[in-house]
């Protein structure tokens, strides 16, 4: 069973943005890592690039097929997840502990039409 | 419509996910690719391969027959053998891999891709005029099994009690109604069992309670059949790519007295092919996917991948891909695009990992 956990923002996409301050975190969904299987690679942007809500940021790769990110947020990334680079199963062992990239929000009313947990978890089970 | 196989609702039952694939809805994975592909390479495994299509041959000009339409060479094998090779168009372009397994004298058991039955079959139809032959299709009868891995020996035998131990590589026998060969498509040992649909769900409920064999989907099928090189119809083989392209001349004979397409491949083995299928390692844990673009050191296309995985066994990114020939020799330094980047490799062997037959 996924897990859902309270206190992010999460995005019709599957990702999540954990909000720290001016600061978003974004990664994949406990849900998501169920429906990708085994993660085998993370592609991811670099430092300093701008992300868009709603734009495509990098992708997570399984065996067999790759999925693109889709960023909730727009802003400018502070920093990548670097772990992932080489141990991408991480995102499988625990998604939410386990963020892609840190940025610095531009619009924070973004978040504003991401969903909390329970439309979230609804939105999941439908 | 997707057709189903006769094991669709033990899949399902097993919580396999599924998916489209040749006409049918297969399972692709059971519970992860890389634990039943790893089951396949350490121990056995067992796959649903009943949507592949199967055509029964007979008739005094059988042998004649086969030898027209199929690139390898038939003649004089003894009752049992079985023949991988292909059918072709006239210019050399392929209809579709196959096996050939002789089950008599002018009598000759031909399995085809499952995506490919119906052109498979109108072809064949199409090429008998001047031949007295019976030609059955037999897809809609035969389910089959495909058990493989080191201990798929042990298993045939002593679950299924199937004596297997005597059989050699790519040999068929017949034991009551059932067909059973030592082939597959894994790299490992194995073997393939064609039977009635009753048979083939008693043998799967067997091999799936006796707990020494994984049920594995085709998830893993088609990492294990990448990993040792070996293709599949639609990547590395197509109407457009022949077997001279593919590597693949040794199973086309053209010592043979004809066969269609043998012209054209006389021809490209004289004169070299346009492009050639070629392995390539990548230095980073990128994926090369199929269609993805691959690229000179100038950053100009030539080429695009067929089939690229993170290689379980191994532990690279490794793709193969059709390149210009020009590019095809080891060690040529090729890029592959994924996404917006550019990703670094050179041309390996496309065998990435070897085949551990037991011959």
């Amino acid at each position: 069973m996924a897990k859902f956990e309270e206190g992010l923002r999460y995005s019709e996409s599957h990702e999540y943005v954990r909000v720290e301050g001016e600061y978003g975190y974004i990664g994949i969904s406990d849900y998501a890592q169920h429906a990708l299987g085994n993660v085998v690679y993370v592609d991811m942007p670099e430092v300093d690039d701008e992300v868009t809500a709603g734009e495509e940021f990098g992708a997570v790769e399984s065996v067999k097929a790759a999925s693109d990110l889709i960023s909730p947020v727009s802003g400018t990334v502070v920093e990548v997840n670097e772990a992932l680079e080489d141990t991408p199963e991480l995102l499988n062992e625990d998604a939410f502990a386990n963020w892609i990239i840190k940025v610095q929000l531009s619009d924070p009313a973004e978040l504003e039409s991401l969903m909390d947990k329970a439309a979230y978890e609804a939105f999941c089970a439908e | 419509m997707e057709k189903k196989t006769c094991l669709y609702d033990r899949h399902v039952a097993l919580g396999a996910l599924m998916s489209p694939f040749g006409g049918f809805i297969m399972p692709i994975q059971y519970t992860n690719i890389t634990d039943e592909h790893n089951a396949v390479r350490q121990h056995c495994g067992v796959f649903d391969v009943s949507h592949m299509g199967e055509v029964r041959i007979t008739g005094p000009d059988a042998e004649r027959y086969v030898q027209h339409i199929f690139t390898n060479d038939v003649s004089g094998a003894p009752v049992g053998q079985i023949y991988y090779g292909m059918m072709l168009y006239p210019n050399g372009g392929t209809v579709d891999d196959l096996l050939v397994y002789k089950m008599g004298d002018n009598d000759f058991f031909l399995v085809i891709n499952a995506a490919n039955i119906d052109k498979d079959v109108a072809w064949m139809k199409e090429h008998t005029a001047g031949f007295d032959i019976k030609l059955d299709h037999q897809s809609d009868f035969y389910g089959q099994l495909a058990v493989q891995g080191p201990e798929a020996e042990a298993v045939v035998e002593e679950v299924l009690g199937i004596p297997c131990s005597e059989l050699k590589f790519y040999t068929a026998k017949v034991v009551g109604d059932i067909i059973v060969s030592r082939t597959g498509y894994t790299g490992e040992d194995g073997f393939e069992i064609y039977g009635s649909h009753e048979f083939t769900q008693q043998a799967w409920d067997k091999l799936i309670q006796s707990g020494r064999c994984k049920p594995c989907g085709l998830g893993c099928r088609d990492t294990l059949r990448f990993e040792v090189g070996l293709p599949l119809y639609g990547d590395e083989l197509s109407a457009d790519i022949s077997p001279v392209m593919a590597g693949l001349s040794m199973f086309c004979k053209l010592d043979k007295e004809e066969f269609i397409g043998k012209e054209a491949l006389a021809e490209q083995k004289a004169n070299g092919v346009p492009q050639k299928l070629v392995g390539i390692e990548l230095q980073d844990k990128a994926i090369p996917r199929h269609g993805y673009p691959v690229l000179n050191t100038e950053g100009e296309q030539v080429g695009e991948v067929t089939t690229g995985y993170h290689c379980l066994s191994v532990d690279k990114s490794v793709c193969m891909a059709l390149v210009k020939t020009d590019y095809a020799k080891l060690d040529t330094p090729l890029a592959i695009q994924i996404r917006k980047k550019v990703f670094e490799g050179k041309v390996v062997k496309k065998k990435f990992y070897d085949k551990h037959y037991k011959k």
